[in-house]
Order: C-alpha cells, then sequence, then structure tokens
C-alpha cells in the first residue's frame, strides 16, 4: 500500500511533571514524500495527546472520532473520563479498523496524557489488533521507531524537566530521520520543526515554532561536531 | 357503552399551558445576560450534581428551569445533535439557531401530541465574535421561540427579576458588575431581599476571548473572587 500517505516517527517522553510528545513532518508514498509539513500529534482533551503513524488519511479520522468521543462524554456527564478509560477507548476504536490493517492499511497511535489521579505522565502504545500496553519512561511508534527508541535509551534521565524531555524528543526524532528515510528530519530552510506538546497538571500545551525551532538549533549545532549525537560514557 | 366527556380542543391547549405553567413557577429562577466578552448564566442552585447550565458547543451554552428529567434530556439531545454535526462536518457548522429550532420542534410535537407537557423553559445561547453577533433564544414549553437581547429570566419568579434586570442591566458590563445584577435580580423576590452565597449558586460564562470552547463555569474559590 504505498498508493496513499503514511505517517512515520511518533515519541513520547515522560519527565518529573508529565509527558512530552514529539513528531516528525514527514508523509510519504512509496519513496516519494506526499507532503512535508503535516501534523501527526494531536490534542485529544484537555490533559491528554495522541500521535499517528500508519495510513495518515484513516490515522487523521481516528484521532477525530476519539477526540469527538472524549468531548462528548465530558459534555454528557459533566466529568472527564479517565486516562486509563481514554485509552481502553482508543484501543476499540483501533480494533474497528482491524479489517482494513489486515489488508495493509494500519493505524498504530502512541497515546500518552497527565493522570490527574496519579500525579504523573503516562504512555500507551497499541497493535493494530487494539492491544492496549502501557509503557514507562519513553516510547515511539512508526518507521523510523527503533531508532528513536534507541536513542532515548541512551539519552532518557529519571529526573527530565520539560526542556530536557522536549530536547531529547527532537534529538531521538533527528536520530530516526538519519537512518529512516520515511522520517523526515527538521528542516532548517523552510523552517519547519517537528510538532512537540507538553502536558502536565495544567492542561496540554504545544510549544511554539519559535520555541521548538531552537531546541532544533540546539540538536543541529550539537551534531556539527557529533554527528551520531552526544557520546554516552561506556564505562 | 358510554360516549367520553367531548372537551374542546381550546380547553386542551389551555389545561396543558396551565399545569406546565404551574410545574415551571415552583422552580427556582435562572437569568442569562450579555456582558462585554460575552454571556454570563447564573441560577440559584444549590446542587453541585444536577446542573442547570451546561455546555452544548464551542459557542453554545444551554441553560434551563422547570423539571430536571425533562430538561436534562434535552440537553442530552442538544449535546449529541450538535457534536454529530460538528464531527460530520466542521466546528463551525453548528449553529445555536439550528439547535433552537429543532428543540422548537421537540417541544411544539410534545406539546400538541404527549399527554402531558414539558415543565421547561429553556436558554439556548450563542456567543459571537462582538456583543452584535450574541444570540439568545428563549424557548418556552409549547416549542415558541423568542430571540431576546440583553438579559432573560426564566423560572419561579421570572417576572420580579426580568423588572429588577431592567433597572440595573446596561450594555457592556463587566462581567463582575454583570454578576452582581444577575446575582441581586435572583435575590430580589417579592418579600425581604434575600442574600445569595456563592454556594447556593450556579454560574458560567461564554467568554468570546477563549480559544475554540468559550464556556467556563466559576466555581468554588473563582466563583466567590468574582462575587466579592
Amino acid at each position: 500500500m504505498s498508493d496513499v500517505p503514511h505517517g512515520t516517527t511518533i515519541v513520547a517522553v515522560t519527565f518529573t511533571d508529565g509527558v512530552v510528545m514529539a513528531g516528525d513532518r514527514r508523509a510519504t508514498m512509496g519513496n516519494v514524500i506526499a507532503q512535508r509539513d503535516i501534523e501527526k500529534v494531536f490534542q485529544a482533551d484537555a490533559y491528554s495527546a495522541v500521535g499517528i503513524a500508519g495510513t495518515a488519511g484513516l490515522a487523521v479520522e481516528l484521532v477525530r472520532l476519539f477526540q469527538v468521543e472524549l468531548e462528548h462524554y465530558e459534555k454528557l456527564e459533566g466529568s472527564t473520563l479517565s486516562l486509563e478509560g481514554k485509552a481502553n477507548r482508543l484501543s476499540s476504536l483501533i480494533r474497528g479498523n482491524l479489517g482494513m490493517a489486515m489488508q495493509g492499511l494500519a493505524v498504530v497511535p502512541l497515546f500518552a496524557g497527565y493522570d490527574l489521579n496519579a500525579g504523573e505522565g503516562r504512555i500507551f502504545s497499541y497493535d493494530v489488533t487494539g492491544g492496549k500496553y502501557e509503557e514507562h519512561s519513553f516510547h515511539s511508534v512508526g518507521s523510523g521507531s527503533v531508532f528513536a527508541r534507541s536513542a532515548l535509551k541512551k539519552t532518557y534521565r529519571e529526573d527530565f524537566t520539560a526542556e530536557d524531555a522536549a530536547l531529547a524528543s527532537i534529538s531521538a526524532l533527528y536520530d530516526a530521520a538519519d537512518d529512516d528515510s520515511a522520517t523526515g528530519g527538521p528542516d532548517v530552510t523552510r523552517k519547519i520543526y517537528p510538532v512537540v506538546a507538553v502536558v502536565t497538571a495544567d492542561g496540554y500545551e504545544r510549544l511554539t515554532d519559535a520555541e521548538v525551532g531552537e531546541h532544533a538549533e540546539t540538536v543541529i549545532a550539537q551534531r556539527m561536531t557529533e554527528p551520531g549525537g552526544l557520546h554516552a560514557p561506556i564505562r | 357503552m358510554t360516549a367520553p366527556f367531548y372537551v374542546s380542543p381550546e380547553q386542551v391547549m389551555k389545561d396543558k399551558a396551565d399545569y406546565a405553567r404551574k410545574g415551571i413557577a415552583r422552580g427556582r429562577s435562572v437569568v442569562v445576560l450579555q456582558w462585554a466578552e460575552g454571556i454570563v448564566f447564573v441560577a440559584e442552585n444549590p446542587s453541585k450534581a444536577l446542573h442547570k447550565i451546561s455546555e452544548i458547543y464551542d459557542r453554545i451554552a444551554f441553560a434551563a428551569v422547570g423539571k430536571y428529567n425533562e430538561f436534562e434530556m434535552l440537553r442530552r439531545a442538544g449535546v449529541r445533535i450538535a457534536d454529530q454535526q460538528g464531527y460530520l462536518y466542521d466546528r463551525r457548522d453548528v449553529t445555536g439557531r439550528a439547535l433552537a429550532n429543532t428543540y422548537a420542534q421537540h417541544l411544539g410535537t410534545i406539546f400538541t401530541e404527549a399527554g402531558k407537557p414539558f415543565e421547561v423553559e429553556l436558554v439556548v445561547a450563542e456567543v459571537g465574535d462582538d456583543a452584535g453577533e450574541d444570540q439568545i433564544y428563549r424557548l418556552t414549553f409549547d416549542g415558541s421561540v423568542f430571540e431576546e437581547h440583553a438579559y432573560v429570566a426564566m423560572g419561579g419568579q421570572a417576572e420580579t427579576v426580568s423588572a429588577y434586570l431592567k433597572e440595573h442591566y446596561t450594555d457592556g458590563l463587566p462581567l463582575a458588575d454583570a454578576l452582581k445584577a444577575a446575582v441581586g435580580a435572583l435575590s430580589a423576590t417579592d418579600g425581604d431581599p434575600r442574600e445569595l452565597l456563592a454556594g447556593q449558586l450556579e454560574v458560567a460564562v461564554l467568554d468570546r476571548t477563549r480559544p475554540q470552547r468559550k464556556f467556563r463555569r466559576l466555581l468554588g474559590s473563582a466563583l466567590e473572587q468574582a462575587l466579592a
């Protein structure tokens, strides 16, 4: 199925006060770049974010339905769903797409949010059958996810601040773009940078292009001297 | 076989209307008024769980008086219709006018066809980009729609409350003053004026300066501050 746009890499990283989610901006159709400024990280509701990898058309529609469902529940019941509840709902939406997934049009989102009951940021990943798996510390989905996850494995620290988590995410996306042709790196000539969302007890906030641009410049400056990223100590 | 008594349609409608009016008059009042940056809703409602005021969509809110289970059913239907329309088309295609029309149809049908009319009165309000574009629709138990400006009072003491607002309302009030007028109006009963505290009030606003979802409840300390 190389004739419809596909989304590529999404990462999520927890930090002391919440969770950061970031996604590159590339959509591909086979070897062609279908779109260079697509957005794949969305606000699900006031306290959660959803990032999409896989068939872009189906994924965007799935997110739209998910957003409406969360808002609808909130208005009808006068209270928001628990983070688990939202994650379970997304699970059944993905399961609904199983038939298409079996024909090669899979949608695999990454869900992250701030759990108001537990007081922490949490990450959930899914498989095409709707299986829901809670991830700890960080996770990544999409074609470049193997590289992004390996990068985060080396850079992740328990005491990350929001800024650290954002930098680590952008850095991990850089590594994904470095080795996966379907993932886009920061486009400095067009000023197209990853979408970065921060979710804390204060709610969902998308970093501005200027803020992400600054982080991207930091990462690029680093790579000028160390193309593979900062050396991790081996001893 | 005995023939049923003949009752003229006029009499049936009159009886139904009287019945609905009596039911509505038993409840406490709700006021809806425009302020500089939107529309404010104030209800005398000691319950924190059963709302008389709620969000319908981005720019639209709902307020009701009367029988809770009846207006709650209408509220839920409104949220469902709005969310469906917004999902099917676009968020901008959900309008207060269309919703008021739908409610009018429902209420009208129930009034004429059901054995018992709904004992409710509703306000559907939509906040615009400026005060001139704000829309406030009042719907009565028989499905009549009235487009209102500036302020509306519904429920038990609607006339007394309206009379108070007529004296104290001016266009372009800041939120604190609009709230003061609303609370003053709800306190102004026929007998001695009562003092209403934050705990007895349900207050929400449609605030045109907010992004996307304009509805916001004023709760706890925020409400106390706004009333002070």
